[in-house]
Protein backbone atom coordinates (compact mmCIF):
# COMPACT_ATOMS: atom_id res chain seq x y z
CA UNK A 1 0.00 0.00 0.00
CA UNK A 2 1.32 3.45 -0.94
CA UNK A 3 0.80 6.06 1.72
CA UNK A 4 0.57 9.83 1.54
CA UNK A 5 3.09 10.73 4.25
CA UNK A 6 1.31 14.03 4.94
CA UNK A 7 -1.80 12.25 6.21
CA UNK A 8 -1.71 10.10 9.36
CA UNK A 9 -0.90 6.55 8.31
CA UNK A 10 -3.49 5.03 10.67
CA UNK A 11 -6.17 7.18 9.09
CA UNK A 12 -5.34 5.90 5.58
CA UNK A 13 -5.46 2.30 6.74
CA UNK A 14 -8.88 2.87 8.35
CA UNK A 15 -10.20 4.23 5.04
CA UNK A 16 -8.82 1.21 3.20
CA UNK A 17 -10.50 -1.20 5.61
CA UNK A 18 -13.79 0.69 5.40
CA UNK A 19 -13.68 0.41 1.60
CA UNK A 20 -13.03 -3.31 1.82
CA UNK A 21 -16.06 -3.71 4.07
CA UNK A 22 -18.30 -1.75 1.70
CA UNK A 23 -17.08 -3.74 -1.29
CA UNK A 24 -17.61 -7.00 0.57
CA UNK A 25 -13.92 -7.95 0.41
CA UNK A 26 -14.26 -8.11 4.16
CA UNK A 27 -17.53 -9.82 5.01
CA UNK A 28 -19.91 -9.11 7.87
CA UNK A 29 -18.69 -10.92 10.97
CA UNK A 30 -15.38 -11.86 9.34
CA UNK A 31 -12.31 -12.09 11.54
CA UNK A 32 -9.62 -9.52 10.85
CA UNK A 33 -5.97 -10.64 10.70
CA UNK A 34 -3.99 -10.05 13.90
CA UNK A 35 -2.52 -6.60 14.46
CA UNK A 36 0.97 -7.97 13.98
CA UNK A 37 0.32 -9.78 10.69
CA UNK A 38 -1.63 -6.84 9.28
CA UNK A 39 1.22 -4.48 10.25
CA UNK A 40 3.73 -6.77 8.63
CA UNK A 41 1.65 -7.06 5.45
CA UNK A 42 1.23 -3.30 5.08
CA UNK A 43 4.83 -2.67 6.25
CA UNK A 44 3.83 -0.31 9.02
CA UNK A 45 4.58 -0.03 12.68
CA UNK A 46 2.67 -2.30 15.08
CA UNK A 47 1.64 0.69 17.21
CA UNK A 48 0.14 2.37 14.15
CA UNK A 49 -1.86 -0.78 13.46
CA UNK A 50 -2.93 -0.95 17.09
CA UNK A 51 -4.31 2.55 16.71
CA UNK A 52 -6.24 1.47 13.58
CA UNK A 53 -7.88 -1.41 15.42
CA UNK A 54 -8.72 0.74 18.44
CA UNK A 55 -10.28 3.40 16.26
CA UNK A 56 -12.31 0.88 14.23
CA UNK A 57 -13.67 -0.55 17.43
CA UNK A 58 -14.42 2.87 18.90
CA UNK A 59 -16.44 3.72 15.78
CA UNK A 60 -18.35 0.45 16.10
CA UNK A 61 -17.04 -0.89 12.79
CA UNK A 62 -15.42 -3.89 14.45
CA UNK A 63 -15.84 -5.64 17.77
CA UNK A 64 -13.42 -7.65 19.83
CA UNK A 65 -14.04 -11.05 21.26
CA UNK A 66 -11.83 -11.69 24.23
CA UNK A 67 -8.95 -13.91 23.25
CA UNK A 68 -10.11 -14.55 19.70
CA UNK A 69 -9.52 -11.28 17.90
CA UNK A 70 -11.32 -8.49 16.03
CA UNK A 71 -14.36 -9.08 13.82
CA UNK A 72 -16.23 -6.92 11.30
CA UNK A 73 -19.58 -5.74 12.63
CA UNK A 74 -22.64 -7.81 11.70
CA UNK A 75 -24.83 -4.75 11.81
CA UNK A 76 -26.06 -3.94 8.28
CA UNK A 77 -27.09 -0.48 9.39
CA UNK A 78 -23.50 0.22 10.40
CA UNK A 79 -22.15 -0.92 7.05
CA UNK A 80 -24.68 1.31 5.30
CA UNK A 81 -23.59 4.17 7.54
CA UNK A 82 -19.92 3.72 6.58
CA UNK A 83 -20.96 3.81 2.93
CA UNK A 84 -23.07 6.93 3.44
CA UNK A 85 -20.27 8.67 5.35
CA UNK A 86 -17.74 7.94 2.63
CA UNK A 87 -20.20 9.10 -0.07
CA UNK A 88 -20.81 12.31 1.87
CA UNK A 89 -17.06 12.90 2.04
CA UNK A 90 -16.67 12.51 -1.72
CA UNK A 91 -19.67 14.72 -2.49
CA UNK A 92 -18.49 17.41 -0.10
CA UNK A 93 -15.07 17.74 -1.67
CA UNK A 94 -16.57 17.61 -5.19
CA UNK A 95 -19.23 20.26 -4.52
CA UNK A 96 -16.72 22.53 -2.78
CA UNK A 97 -14.38 22.19 -5.75
CA UNK A 98 -17.16 23.02 -8.22
CA UNK A 99 -18.27 26.04 -6.17
CA UNK A 100 -14.70 27.30 -6.19
CA UNK A 101 -14.83 27.13 -9.97
CA UNK A 102 -17.98 29.30 -9.86
CA UNK A 103 -20.68 26.70 -10.59
CA UNK A 104 -24.07 27.13 -8.94
CA UNK A 105 -26.51 24.36 -7.99
CA UNK A 106 -27.95 23.97 -11.49
CA UNK A 107 -24.53 24.11 -13.09
CA UNK A 108 -23.19 21.36 -10.84
CA UNK A 109 -26.18 19.06 -11.43
CA UNK A 110 -26.06 19.69 -15.17
CA UNK A 111 -22.38 18.80 -15.30
CA UNK A 112 -22.88 15.64 -13.28
CA UNK A 113 -25.78 14.53 -15.51
CA UNK A 114 -23.78 15.16 -18.66
CA UNK A 115 -20.81 13.27 -17.31
CA UNK A 116 -22.87 10.25 -16.27
CA UNK A 117 -24.63 10.10 -19.66
CA UNK A 118 -21.32 10.22 -21.55
CA UNK A 119 -19.58 7.70 -19.34
CA UNK B 1 6.99 2.57 30.35
CA UNK B 2 10.20 4.56 30.47
CA UNK B 3 13.18 2.66 29.16
CA UNK B 4 15.92 5.23 28.72
CA UNK B 5 16.54 8.57 30.31
CA UNK B 6 19.12 11.15 29.22
CA UNK B 7 19.60 13.88 31.83
CA UNK B 8 21.59 17.07 31.28
CA UNK B 9 24.17 15.23 29.23
CA UNK B 10 27.12 17.15 27.83
CA UNK B 11 29.94 15.64 25.82
CA UNK B 12 33.02 17.74 25.16
CA UNK B 13 35.79 16.81 22.83
CA UNK B 14 39.02 18.78 22.85
CA UNK B 15 37.94 21.34 20.30
CA UNK B 16 34.14 21.21 20.41
CA UNK B 17 31.01 20.20 22.27
CA UNK B 18 29.22 17.26 20.64
CA UNK B 19 26.25 17.31 23.05
CA UNK B 20 25.16 20.18 25.18
CA UNK B 21 22.90 19.71 28.20
CA UNK B 22 20.72 17.17 26.41
CA UNK B 23 17.54 15.76 27.93
CA UNK B 24 15.26 13.06 26.53
CA UNK B 25 13.28 9.99 27.51
CA UNK B 26 12.61 6.90 25.44
CA UNK B 27 9.65 4.62 26.10
CA UNK B 28 9.38 0.88 25.74
CA UNK B 29 7.83 -0.75 22.67
CA UNK B 30 8.31 2.05 20.17
CA UNK B 31 10.45 2.83 17.14
CA UNK B 32 12.27 6.15 17.39
CA UNK B 33 13.84 8.12 14.59
CA UNK B 34 16.88 10.10 15.73
CA UNK B 35 17.08 12.69 13.00
CA UNK B 36 19.41 15.51 12.12
CA UNK B 37 22.19 16.61 9.78
CA UNK B 38 25.79 15.44 10.13
CA UNK B 39 27.42 16.79 13.27
CA UNK B 40 24.16 17.19 15.19
CA UNK B 41 25.22 14.61 17.79
CA UNK B 42 23.39 11.46 16.67
CA UNK B 43 26.39 9.13 16.68
CA UNK B 44 27.83 10.57 19.92
CA UNK B 45 24.52 9.97 21.70
CA UNK B 46 24.19 6.44 20.32
CA UNK B 47 27.72 5.50 21.35
CA UNK B 48 26.97 6.76 24.83
CA UNK B 49 23.78 4.72 25.07
CA UNK B 50 25.80 1.69 23.98
CA UNK B 51 28.33 2.44 26.73
CA UNK B 52 31.27 2.97 24.36
CA UNK B 53 31.98 6.53 25.43
CA UNK B 54 31.23 8.41 28.64
CA UNK B 55 29.42 11.73 29.03
CA UNK B 56 31.55 14.64 30.25
CA UNK B 57 28.69 15.51 32.61
CA UNK B 58 25.08 14.48 33.22
CA UNK B 59 23.76 10.92 33.30
CA UNK B 60 22.13 8.28 31.13
CA UNK B 61 20.03 5.51 32.66
CA UNK B 62 18.50 2.42 31.09
CA UNK B 63 15.72 0.88 33.16
CA UNK B 64 16.91 3.02 36.06
CA UNK B 65 20.46 1.69 35.88
CA UNK B 66 23.43 3.85 34.99
CA UNK B 67 25.22 2.93 31.78
CA UNK B 68 27.64 0.13 32.58
CA UNK B 69 28.09 -3.60 32.46
CA UNK B 70 24.42 -4.34 33.15
CA UNK B 71 23.04 -1.81 30.69
CA UNK B 72 25.38 -3.08 27.97
CA UNK B 73 23.61 -6.42 28.14
CA UNK B 74 20.31 -4.72 27.37
CA UNK B 75 21.58 -2.72 24.39
CA UNK B 76 22.37 -4.09 20.95
CA UNK B 77 24.27 -1.48 18.98
CA UNK B 78 25.00 -1.30 15.27
CA UNK B 79 27.77 1.17 14.39
CA UNK B 80 28.02 2.87 11.00
CA UNK B 81 31.46 1.44 10.35
CA UNK B 82 32.25 -2.20 9.69
CA UNK B 83 33.15 -3.89 12.97
CA UNK B 84 33.55 -7.38 11.49
CA UNK B 85 37.00 -8.68 10.42
CA UNK B 86 37.31 -9.01 6.63
CA UNK B 87 38.79 -12.51 6.77
CA UNK B 88 35.81 -13.99 8.63
CA UNK B 89 33.18 -16.03 6.88
CA UNK B 90 29.56 -15.22 7.75
CA UNK B 91 29.27 -18.48 9.69
CA UNK B 92 32.28 -17.44 11.78
CA UNK B 93 30.66 -14.05 12.44
CA UNK B 94 27.65 -15.92 13.83
CA UNK B 95 29.97 -17.95 16.09
CA UNK B 96 31.78 -14.78 17.18
CA UNK B 97 28.52 -13.09 18.20
CA UNK B 98 27.32 -16.28 19.84
CA UNK B 99 30.48 -16.45 21.99
CA UNK B 100 30.41 -12.80 22.84
CA UNK B 101 26.75 -12.16 23.68
CA UNK B 102 24.79 -14.31 26.10
CA UNK B 103 21.46 -13.21 24.62
CA UNK B 104 22.44 -14.11 21.06
CA UNK B 105 19.97 -16.40 19.27
CA UNK B 106 21.91 -18.51 16.75
CA UNK B 107 18.79 -19.90 15.07
CA UNK B 108 17.32 -16.44 14.62
CA UNK B 109 20.60 -15.23 13.09
CA UNK B 110 20.62 -18.10 10.58
CA UNK B 111 17.00 -17.36 9.66
CA UNK B 112 17.64 -13.63 9.24
CA UNK B 113 20.80 -14.16 7.20
CA UNK B 114 18.89 -16.50 4.93
CA UNK B 115 15.98 -14.02 4.65
CA UNK B 116 18.51 -11.32 3.75
CA UNK B 117 19.71 -13.48 0.86
CA UNK B 118 23.20 -14.09 2.28
CA UNK B 119 25.20 -17.32 2.18
CA UNK B 120 27.04 -18.41 5.30
CA UNK B 121 30.20 -19.42 3.45
CA UNK B 122 30.83 -15.90 2.10
CA UNK B 123 33.71 -13.87 3.51
CA UNK B 124 33.06 -10.43 5.02
CA UNK B 125 35.71 -8.95 2.73
CA UNK B 126 33.83 -10.17 -0.35
CA UNK B 127 30.51 -8.52 0.52
CA UNK B 128 29.11 -5.44 -1.21
CA UNK B 129 28.08 -2.46 0.93
CA UNK B 130 24.45 -3.55 0.79
CA UNK B 131 25.26 -7.13 1.76
CA UNK B 132 27.47 -6.00 4.62
CA UNK B 133 24.71 -3.72 5.87
CA UNK B 134 22.28 -6.65 5.80
CA UNK B 135 24.76 -8.89 7.65
CA UNK B 136 25.48 -6.31 10.38
CA UNK B 137 21.78 -5.78 10.96
CA UNK B 138 21.02 -9.53 11.02
CA UNK B 139 23.62 -10.05 13.75
CA UNK B 140 22.58 -7.06 15.82
CA UNK B 141 18.88 -7.96 15.68
CA UNK B 142 19.58 -11.59 16.61
CA UNK B 143 20.36 -10.57 20.15
CA UNK B 144 17.36 -10.62 22.47
CA UNK B 145 18.05 -7.09 23.67
CA UNK B 146 15.71 -4.56 25.29
CA UNK B 147 17.00 -1.77 23.12
CA UNK B 148 18.35 -1.82 19.56
CA UNK B 149 20.44 1.19 18.62
CA UNK B 150 21.00 1.38 14.88
CA UNK B 151 23.31 4.06 13.54
CA UNK B 152 22.41 4.88 9.93
CA UNK B 153 21.26 1.38 8.91
CA UNK B 154 20.10 2.67 5.50
CA UNK B 155 23.11 4.75 4.52
CA UNK B 156 24.73 3.60 1.28
CA UNK B 157 22.26 0.73 0.96
CA UNK B 158 20.55 -0.09 -2.34
CA UNK B 159 16.72 0.10 -2.53
CA UNK B 160 16.16 -3.68 -2.47
CA UNK B 161 18.33 -4.12 0.60
CA UNK B 162 16.61 -1.15 2.21
CA UNK B 163 13.23 -2.80 1.89
CA UNK B 164 14.49 -5.99 3.53
CA UNK B 165 16.20 -4.02 6.27
CA UNK B 166 13.05 -2.04 7.07
CA UNK B 167 10.95 -5.18 7.17
CA UNK B 168 13.42 -6.83 9.54
CA UNK B 169 13.49 -3.81 11.83
CA UNK B 170 9.68 -3.77 11.93
CA UNK B 171 9.55 -7.44 12.85
CA UNK B 172 12.21 -6.95 15.51
CA UNK B 173 10.22 -4.36 17.42
CA UNK B 174 7.89 -6.21 19.76
CA UNK B 175 5.92 -4.77 22.65
CA UNK B 176 8.72 -5.25 25.11
CA UNK B 177 11.61 -3.82 23.12
CA UNK B 178 12.55 -0.56 21.56
CA UNK B 179 14.43 0.57 18.46
CA UNK B 180 16.32 3.82 17.92
CA UNK B 181 17.31 4.49 14.30
CA UNK B 182 19.47 7.42 13.29
CA UNK B 183 19.14 8.69 9.78
CA UNK B 184 18.94 11.66 7.51
CA UNK B 185 16.93 9.62 4.99
CA UNK B 186 13.60 10.49 6.59
CA UNK B 187 11.50 9.59 3.55
CA UNK B 188 12.50 5.95 3.83
CA UNK B 189 11.43 5.76 7.45
CA UNK B 190 8.07 7.58 7.27
CA UNK B 191 5.80 4.60 7.78
CA UNK B 192 7.83 2.77 10.39
CA UNK B 193 8.57 5.45 12.99
CA UNK B 194 6.42 6.00 16.07
CA UNK B 195 8.35 8.94 17.41
CA UNK B 196 10.75 11.44 15.89
CA UNK B 197 13.54 13.30 17.69
CA UNK B 198 15.24 16.12 15.83
CA UNK B 199 18.76 17.01 16.95
CA UNK B 200 20.66 20.17 16.21
CA UNK B 201 24.09 21.19 17.50
CA UNK B 202 24.03 18.61 20.25
CA UNK B 203 20.55 19.21 21.52
CA UNK B 204 16.92 18.19 20.94
CA UNK B 205 15.13 20.88 18.96
CA UNK B 206 11.82 19.08 18.45
CA UNK B 207 10.38 15.69 19.35
CA UNK B 208 7.02 13.96 19.32
CA UNK B 209 4.72 11.34 17.84
CA UNK B 210 4.93 11.14 14.03
CA UNK B 211 1.18 10.61 13.54
CA UNK B 212 0.35 13.53 15.82
CA UNK B 213 2.71 15.78 13.86
CA UNK B 214 0.88 14.74 10.68
CA UNK B 215 -2.46 15.65 12.27
CA UNK B 216 -1.29 18.97 13.74
CA UNK B 217 0.89 20.18 10.91
CA UNK B 218 -0.39 18.32 7.86
CA UNK B 219 3.22 17.57 7.03
CA UNK B 220 5.19 14.42 6.32
CA UNK B 221 8.20 13.81 8.57
CA UNK B 222 10.38 14.57 5.56
CA UNK B 223 8.74 18.00 5.20
CA UNK B 224 8.98 18.58 8.93
CA UNK B 225 12.69 17.76 8.73
CA UNK B 226 13.16 20.40 6.03
CA UNK B 227 11.19 22.90 8.10
CA UNK B 228 13.24 22.24 11.26
CA UNK B 229 16.60 22.60 9.50
CA UNK B 230 15.73 25.29 6.97
CA UNK B 231 18.04 27.82 8.65
CA UNK B 232 20.75 25.32 9.54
Amino acid sequence: MDFDARIPIYFQIIEKIKKEIILGKLQRGEKLPSVRSMASELKVNVNTMQRVYQELEREGITFTQRGTGSFVTEDNGMIQKIKDDMAQGLIKSFVEGMKELGFDREGIIENVNEYIEEA
Amino acid sequence: MELLKVENVTKKYITKKALENMNMTIEEGKIYGLLGPNGSGKTTLMKMIAGLIQPSSGKIEIMEKKIGKESKQMVSYMPTSNHLPKWMKIEQCIGYYDDYFEDFDREKAKELIDFMGLKENLKVGALSTGMLGRLKLSLVLSRNAKLYVLDEPLNGIDPISREKIMQTILNACQEENTVIISSHLVKELETILDEVIFLEKGNVVLSGNAENFRIEKGMSMDELYREVYKDA
